[in-house]
């Protein structure tokens, strides 16, 4: 069996579906287990007090913000290259979700950096460079909105896509590329195995980054079984009209 | 029930409220997404039945 088998659009639905409602809980589950235990149990930072709870917000949200946008990027090329609508149209699906994932990441960055750095916000390049993300993220689902032929629309912004991978690339290694700014290095770097992260408020990061990461993989197969289910209205009324 | 969190209470408080807020959002309209598609898709697949059954039987 192959796994492009799941590009054909009713195999998608008839698989996931009843995937989904599990995925999505399983996310809340961990996500009410990570943020509970974080929140109620875990101690001050010596140095940053009370803020450091913050982290179980914004470190899986700001990974799952870059990574969405890397699933994006695959879904993309395999648009340009295979012409699969499934995979344009999880790459569409992804979007908001995304959004709101960078959206958690700026917030929860600026409430944490003003008592920390005595700045909401800095030019930083890894905080400039998640901004410009942020925005790609607003013109990739304003470009799906603006343009009314469906394959136009997934050629268009499969290419603002992949320009965009450039500010995603940026937002993950920019404070490896240019050595100043405030923001420290990535709290939990999984390619070295090194962190800078005590285990009492490792755990439950970790939960909250599966949490997080569950849940935007129950978003997105929801939201692609929604977007087939958009396009084959649209297909239906279209041949009913003609 | 809820912790000490001394001075940066507010700080604090205020990312968790905003970012469940969020996160409940996004679900939220996924799923109301998800039901109206499927409710819609349902009536319009009904409609190209109507309009094909009659045609069959020609």
């Amino acid at each position: 069996m192959s796994i492009w088998e799941y590009a054909n659009p009713k195999k998608f639905i008839a698989t996931t579906t009843p995937v989904v409602p599990w995925v999505l809980w399983l996310s809340v589950a961990l996500l009410a287990i990570g943020l509970i235990w974080g929140f109620f149990f875990t101690p001050d930072d010596f140095r940053q007090g009370s803020t450091v709870k913050i982290i179980y917000l914004h470190v899986p949200a700001a990974l799952m913000a870059i990574n969405a946008w890397f699933m994006m990027l695959v879904a993309s090329l395999i648009w340009l290259v295979r012409r699969h609508h499934v995979s344009a149209l999880a790459a569409r699906a992804a979007a908001p979700v995304g959004v709101v994932m960078t959206l958690i990441a700026l917030f929860t960055g600026a409430v944490w950096g003003q008592p920390m750095w005595g700045t909401w916000w800095a030019w930083d390049p890894r905080l400039t460079s998640f901004l410009i993300l942020f925005l790609f993220y607003l013109g990739y689902i304003a470009l799906w909105q603006a343009i009314e032929d469906p394959d136009t629309a997934a050629d268009l912004t499969s290419v603002l896509c992949i320009v965009g991978s450039v500010f995603a690339m940026l937002s993950r290694y920019a404070v490896n590329f240019w050595n100043q700014g405030l923001h420290q290095g990535t709290s939990v770097p999984v390619v070295t195995g090194g962190r800078s992260v005590a285990d009492v408020f490792f755990v439950p990061l970790v939960v909250c980054m599966v949490a997080f990461g569950t849940l935007f993989i129950a978003l997105v197969l929801m939201g692609t079984a929604t977007e087939i289910r958009a396009r084959r209205i649209k297909a239906l009324e279209t041949r009913m009209r003609g | 029930m809820i912790p000490d969190l001394g001075k940066y209470a507010i700080e604090v408080l205020s990312a968790y409220v905003v970012s469940i807020a969020l996160l409940v959002a996004i679900v939220a309209l996924f799923m109301r997404r998800a039901k109206k598609m499927r409710v819609q898709l349902a009536q319009v697949e009904t409609r190209v039945k109507a309009i094909k059954e009659p045609m069959d039987g020609e």
